[in-house]
């Protein structure tokens, strides 16, 4: 079934999106997102397949994400050190410390057990409808859902009321880091059953892409992974219909649709006010 | 040798082959120079970028699109002199690179697409380019192989000496360092595009246009990058293939930040990626990992760096 399967790959792009939306809401640009799932990737990969039980794999890549998510936000948040320079260096980190771990201890790892299906779905993309009402009804119903977006729109009068704007700021990063962890491991312990180097292959940038094009609205995010999601299976589709379409075309559709989304999208209407800004207490 | 020990790689040998394999052998400081080239002309690109306010991340694709470029035109310009053929597709590499660059500005420009997202986007699309060029238009015919022709002999970027693989790439990546260190110094232009980096407020208050600055900063940038290809086109690879791309225009960053964005900081800093670069394939001849474990020490150094350069409070709310 060729829905089904849009929807098993959008899955990773639209987790890491939604907890994208979180961070960047709080003021957050997550550049170390594709670090973050490629970490989760690895140990969600290698939790699954030594243990024989896929549900501890996903277990073990949010908790990797979260790791990784809190070493960021220290640099990010603790630091108040440039967002974009951090999450650079984080996804350097990720890249280099997963081939180096996966050349020296994974050669030869059997495939990871495939997760319980019902009706040809697993648990994936419950886990993304699942995700996308709470983040939904989070950020726009609940207190700490309004300090977020207050911490991302204007944190200095966010501090003013008496609220520590770096507290949001790290719960932010940590929901993101828990939902990118998850979108990792879900790759290799749900898609792939397998872990290669750089095995996220720039699913994290796209789906910071996504946020844009989504306009930080966690129902629209979804609805852009789908297509992007959409795009990636049909690109598989047709390299396997043989049609005669070069390869590196169809590999190139899923990043020149989100390309061209972005364009279209234009002007990032909607994007938190001090998006990207680092923030240090003024009384520090 | 933390971090070799964290990942488990012996740390004793693993130290020696990379002192052998950069500056402790004649060899090593050749194989830390045909790296540091290619990063210097990256880094400054990259540099230049930064400076003038522009995440500019898509220094791997403006690197890929210039080897196209310049493969491009080996094929079109076949059969002018040799050294005019050389300059051509030097030219022609740093002008792809630059074009291609000049997408992202435009996105941003237009349509309000941030650089950090678009130039990340398009690096992917730089390297499927790549491939289907070398699968189909660019393919040689010799055989199924997917490559470009080779480029000939005479084309060639002269060889410094005979026993390493040492090119005239250095020379023209110096050359570029010494015309940005003076440029730095005596343009105005240069004190301009610090401005609208640092301070883009007083920058537009003093009449100054940030938009063309940036525009202009990117498109440098990019034919910086482009002409790295270009110079690894004509100096080592001779060839365009799927391994064309060694992750240059990518761990350019590192070495800007390193190197503070400033010309001579860069050349310091690309020497010492150079070196660990060429180090670390050596110890990757060793032990399984030996090579992929520069990243990681590139990435604990940048933000070892972050740290210690950190913005104080009280500048930072200033």
């Amino acid at each position: 079934m060729i829905a089904i399967e849009i929807l098993r790959f959008s899955v990773p792009l639209a987790l890491a999106a939604l907890g994208e939306v979180v961070s960047e809401r709080a003021g957050l640009i997550n550049i170390g997102l594709e670090g973050i799932m490629l970490s989760s990737a690895l140990v969600g990969y290698a939790v699954a397949a030594s243990t024989g039980r896929p549900e501890l794999g996903l277990l073990a890549g949010l908790i990797a994400g979260v790791v990784v998510a809190a070493f960021q936000a220290v640099l990010t948040v603790g630091f108040a050190l440039d967002q974009v320079v951090s999450g650079v260096a984080i996804n350097l980190l990720a890249l280099g410390g997963t081939s180096t771990v996966y050349r020296r201890q994974f050669g030869a790892l059997n495939p990871s057990p495939t997760l319980p299906t019902l009706g040809g779905l697993d648990i994936g993309p419950v886990l993304v409808l699942l995700f996308a009402v709470a983040v939904g009804w989070g950020l726009y119903r609940t207190k700490v859902g309004l300090q977020m977006r207050a911490s991302g729109e204007a944190p200095r009068s966010l501090e003013a009321i008496g609220t520590s704007v770096k507290q949001i700021r790290w719960m932010a990063a940590l929901a993101a880091g828990a939902l990118a962890g998850l979108a990792g491991a879900y790759l290799t312990v749900g898609l792939t059953q397998t872990f290669v180097e750089n095995a996220t292959a720039g699913r994290g940038f796209m789906a910071i892409a996504l946020v844009t094009f989504g306009r930080w609205k966690p129902l629209w995010v979804v609805l852009a992974s789908v297509l992007v999601g959409g795009a990636e299976v049909l690109q598989y589709r047709l390299q396997l219909a043989g049609l005669g379409v070069p390869t590196p075309i169809l590999l190139l559709t899923p990043y020149l649709v989100a390309l061209i989304v972005l364009v279209i999208a234009g002007r990032g209407a909607g994007a938190p006010a001090m998006l990207g800004r680092a923030y240090e207490n003024s009384h520090g | 040798m933390a971090v070799l020990a964290v990942f488990g790689l012996p740390v004793g040998s693993s130290l020696t082959s990379l002192w052998n394999g950069s500056f402790g052998t004649p060899l090593g400081w050749s194989r830390s120079l045909v790296k540091a080239s290619p990063l210097l002309l990256c880094g400054l690109g990259i540099g230049i970028a930064w400076k003038a306010g522009v995440f500019n991340i898509g220094g791997e694709g403006q690197f890929v699109v210039g080897g196209l470029f310049g493969g491009i035109a080996l094929a079109v310009f076949r059969g002018a002199p040799p050294f005019v053929l050389t300059v051509l597709i030097l030219l022609s590499a740093a002008m792809g690179g630059a074009l291609f660059a000049g997408i992202a500005s435009w996105m941003h420009q237009k349509r309000g697409v941030s650089v950090v997202i678009s130039t990340i986007l398009l690096n992917f699309v730089a390297v499927q380019l790549l491939l289907f060029a070398v699968q189909g238009p660019l393919k040689q015919t010799r055989d199924s192989l997917p490559q470009s022709e080779t480029v000939p002999e005479a084309v060639r970027l002269a060889r410094l000496s005979p026993q390493s693989d040492l090119h005239a790439g250095l020379l023209i990546a110096l050359a570029t360092l010494v015309a940005l260190i003076i440029w730095n110094r005596y343009s105005v232009a240069a004190k301009e595009l610090a401005l609208v980096g640092s301070a883009p407020r007083v920058a537009r208050a003093n009449g100054i246009s940030a938009e063309k600055i940036q525009r202009r900063a990117m498109a440098v940038s990019g034919a910086l990058c482009g002409l790295a290809a270009g110079t690894e086109y004509l100096g080592i690879n001779t060839v365009l293939d799927q391994g064309f791309s060694q992750q240059f225009g990518f761990l350019a960053i590192p070495v800007a930040l390193m190197g503070m964005l400033s010309p001579a900081g860069i050349a310091v800093s690309s020497l010492g990626f150079g070196a660990l670069y060429a180090g670390s394939q050596q110890m990757g001849r060793f032990e399984r990992g030996g090579d992929t474990v520069i990243f990681v020490v590139q990435a604990v150094l940048v933000i070892g760096l972050l740290i210690a350069n950190r913005p104080r409070a009280s500048e930072a709310s200033a």
